[in-house]
């Protein structure tokens, strides 16, 4: 296996120069400010980016001054994403990066993420949230048991799934249909709506998610 | 990025100043470093020489103590301190972030042990200092032989730390243990006042302690104004027990958590 055409249980300090990593579980300085933090890493790499542009593209302007045990917790997640990027790296390695976040705090993740992404940063990320690599991912790859069985764009993984799932409500109760030919099913319930004049109540029709693609896979090896 | 092909890599000498620096930033900001590890010695002293009086063998017992102190200091600070900081810094994942940066290990591991070293001086200074303006000590006759060997002490506990944190597997047990050495070893070794008159088994068991030997050496030069070859032997058995450090730590040194 190569990265950055080098083996990376063998590459050097010049290889690292062209990495960064956020670990899952790494904790920062807290007597350190943010800026002091980022500062003592730029340090390490011959090309580093410039230390308050990490601040801004992290979005801690506000905190860049001040002590990191004072930050919340999404904050210090950002700093060590600063870390990452401080070298200037042509890759960066994200695991889990939005492990325990809130709604909101996941959403701005991800916008920076998408930012980073159009500075041509190339990303590798793991992720147990499905929606988090539909949302995010050029590529995914599905591991299972510690194998990668299946590569593709989100949208080729989805589209391997045919049919789709339609749900609805009638006198009868909740109904669930998984159906390969949701047009048809669709077209069969609303022309018998429309011909009583009534509304199909609680119609959704929803395509397959990666979360399906992914169930499906795990299913389909023996545990 | 495009660096790359003018610079393959920061220069060694560089990067070890700009960590000594990071270093020195870290452990003055925090409070318990500054506490237990710098200023801890410092009033075990001054309890110590307001209880000691009078004189021992020929010499106030204040200089007993001034010998002794820098000997407790080379082993709370030199190897206590760095080996408690590089357990918390292991098992905090800090190492392995810093494994993942072009920062070579060895560089890193010298300026911790050079920054520690840096701190350990400066309390040095001020026990010397505090036995003058205090408890009327003398100052050291011969300052440069002095401080030869209190800098072999130094590497020796400090490698002494590397290889003892290898061997302690959690955080919350690290402080623990390395008291747990430190303190005894401190009480047979002299570093709490003179110890002719302890009973034979105790100074048996001293007398493989590598403290024993740094204050013996320590004493000579201070105490009885020995020129540091004098002590060559002495400081040979703690170079040794250095030495021991450095064989613990290539083979058991590790850089990623071992919990978690």
């Amino acid at each position: 296996m190569t990265v950055l055409g080098e083996d990376p249980a063998r590459a050097g300090r010049r290889w690292r120069e062209q990495i960064g990593v956020v670990l899952q579980h790494s904790q920062l300085w807290p007597n350190l400010t943010v800026r002091e933090t980022l500062r003592m890493f730029a340090g390490y790499y011959v090309a580093p980016r410039h230390v308050d542009d990490v601040v801004s593209l992290v979005g801690l302007d506000e905190k860049r001054d001040e002590r990191v045990k004072t930050l919340s917790g999404g904050q210090k997640r950002r700093v060590d994403l600063g870390l990452a990027l401080v070298g200037d790296p042509a890759l960066v390695f994200l695991d889990e990066p939005t492990t325990g976040f809130d709604p909101e705090a996941r959403r701005a993740a991800w916008d920076m993420i998408r930012s980073l992404r159009e500075l041509g940063k190339t990303i590798l990320l793991t992720t147990h949230y499905l929606d988090e690599a539909q949302n995010l991912a050029d590529r995914v790859a599905v591991i299972v048991d510690g194998r990668i069985v299946r590569i593709g764009t989100p949208a080729d993984l989805v589209s391997d799934a045919r049919g789709a799932e339609v749900r609805w409500r009638d006198e009868q109760g909740d109904h669930v249909v998984q159906t390969e030919e949701p047009t048809r099913l669709v077209n069969e319930l609303t022309a018998r709506a429309l011909a009583l004049g009534r509304e199909v109540e609680a119609l959704e029709v929803r395509r397959a998610s990666l979360e399906d693609v992914y169930l499906e896979l795990v299913r389909e090896r023996p545990a | 990025m495009n660096a790359l092909t003018t610079t393959t890599a920061r220069a060694p000498a560089r990067l070890f100043a700009h960590q000594i620096r990071s270093e020195q930033l870290i452990f003055w900001r925090s409070r318990e470093a500054a506490v237990f590890v710098f200023l801890f010695p410092l009033l075990l002293f001054l309890l110590l020489g307001t209880v000691y009086d009078g004189s021992y063998h020929g010499h106030p017992l204040s200089e007993y103590l001034v010998g002794g102190l820098l000997g407790y200091g080379t082993a709370n600070t030199a190897f206590g301190g760095l080996a408690i900081t590089l357990v918390l810094r292991r098992e905090q994942g800090v190492l392995k972030r810093v494994r993942s940066t072009p920062l070579p290990p060895a560089v890193y591991l010298a300026a911790a042990i050079a920054s520690i070293l840096a701190v350990f001086a400066l309390q040095a200074f001020l026990i010397v200092a505090l036995g003058r303006v205090v408890f009327d000590a003398a100052l050291p006759a011969r300052p440069f032989s002095l401080g030869a060997a209190l800098a072999v002490g130094g590497l020796a506990f400090a490698a002494l730390g590397t290889g003892v944190a290898a061997l302690i597997r959690s955080a919350e047990g690290s402080s623990a243990v390395v008291n747990v050495i430190i303190l005894p070893m401190t009480f047979l070794s002299g570093g709490f006042g003179p110890t002719r008159d302890y009973p034979r088994v105790l100074q048996a068991i001293a007398a493989v302690l590598p403290l024993k030997h740094l204050i013996d050496a320590v004493q000579g030069i201070y105490l009885d104004q020995e020129p540091v070859w004098e002590q060559g032997w002495a400081l040979a058995i703690v170079l040794a027990w250095g030495l021991v450090g450095v064989a613990i730590a290539v083979r058991k040194f590790r850089w990623e958590p071992r919990e978690g």
